[in-house]
């Protein structure tokens, strides 16, 4: 079963690269774009019977080791690709 | 005394603090492979600078599950000496030994430069040796440096004194001028409640010889042994 998780830099974190890719954005005339934040995404292989079973691990792996919660806040899809999981 | 060097795949600068530790201080010192689980009866602990891991996902979130991060999580909740220098503190970080993340520079540049920091704490194993406020110039080499902290993590780290070292200008002001990566209030260094777990950006270990540029950064092994020395922050074995 395949899980998604994307981690990104909370909101009240500020964020030196995404504010670089939106300036160089910019420069090559999208200035339409307000703001750019930058973030990772994983996409995590998982051997489970359920849905259910692949997002709780995939939270599980993502409170451990994928995120880090002093700085980033993650959000896990499961499959189908609704958002399930908002942390 | 004998100071514990730990060697991550891809510390580079473990030689570094080993050799001020055995050559210029002419301590005992020893290289801990992170994935042995003894610290061989270390009287202090050095987490040193380099990649560990090549800083894949983030700069210190797989050395932290090293086995010997146990073995020095033990070491630290006992009272005994930690000192985690750039990559080293970015481990302690993420191994929740101390409060706080850090984020890519402010100028999104890997900076390798001599700087100014003023040692604020003279009560840590790191600063015991250190005249109040005194400055050093020595160098950083980090492109992840910025460090963050929620505003009340801040607060409590101001109010407790845990703020060892700030960057500041040749005259000591912590000024915006004078701080190289946007790190929240100038923080360069700070340490635990406890105040033996220590983790600073700069390399004191890469200035502790006049013949290469600073001699400023010596005075933070020296605190060990000094600290060490009088049975401050001994281990019970």
């Amino acid at each position: 079963m395949r899980a998604r998780v994307f981690v990104t830099l909370k909101p009240s974190v500020f964020d030196p690269q995404g504010t670089t890719v939106a300036e160089a954005l910019h420069t090559l005339g999208y200035v339409a774009v307000k703001d750019v934040r930058q973030g990772k995404y994983f996409e995590l292989d998982i051997d489970a019977r359920s849905a259910d079973e692949a997002r709780r691990l995939a939270s599980e792996a993502a409170d451990k080791l994928l995120a880090n919660p002093v700085i980033e806040s993650y959000r896990v899809e499961v499959d189908a690709g609704v958002a399930e999981v908002v942390r | 005394m004998k100071f514990a060097v730990v060697v991550f795949p891809g510390s580079n600068s473990d030689h570094d603090a080993y050799y001020a530790a055995r050559h210029v201080l002419g301590q005992e010192a020893a290289f801990v492979w992170h994935k042995d689980t003894s610290l061989q009866g270390a009287d202090a602990v050095i987490l040193p600078g380099g990649f560990a891991h090549g800083d894949y996902l983030r700069t210190g979130a797989i050395a932290r599950f090293s086995p010997i991060m146990r073995e020095v999580k033990r070491f630290a909740d006992a009272g005994g000496p930690v000192l985690g220098i750039c990559n080293g503190f970015q481990v302690l970080l993420e191994a929740g030994l101390l409060a706080g993340a850090m984020l890519r520079n402010r100028s999104v540049k890997f900076q390798c430069e001599h700087v100014v920091v003023k040692a604020e704490q003279t009560d840590t194993p790191f600063t015991s040796a250190c005249r109040p406020e005194q400055l050093l110039r020595i160098p950083i080499a980090h492109g992840e440096g910025n460090y963050y902290a929620a505003p009340d993590v801040v607060e409590r780290l101001e109010k407790n004194r845990q703020v060892v070292f700030r960057y500041a200008t040749a005259a000591g002001a912590a000024t915006p001028e004078a701080n190289p990566n946007g790190s929240v209030n100038n923080i360069a260094g700070l340490c635990n409640e406890r105040r033996n777990v220590v983790g600073l950006m700069p390399h004191p270990e890469r200035a502790c010889e006049l013949a290469i540029g600073s001699a400023d950064g010596l005075v933070v092994l020296e605190s060990a042994v000094k600290s060490v020395g009088q049975g401050a922050f001994a281990v019970a074995r």
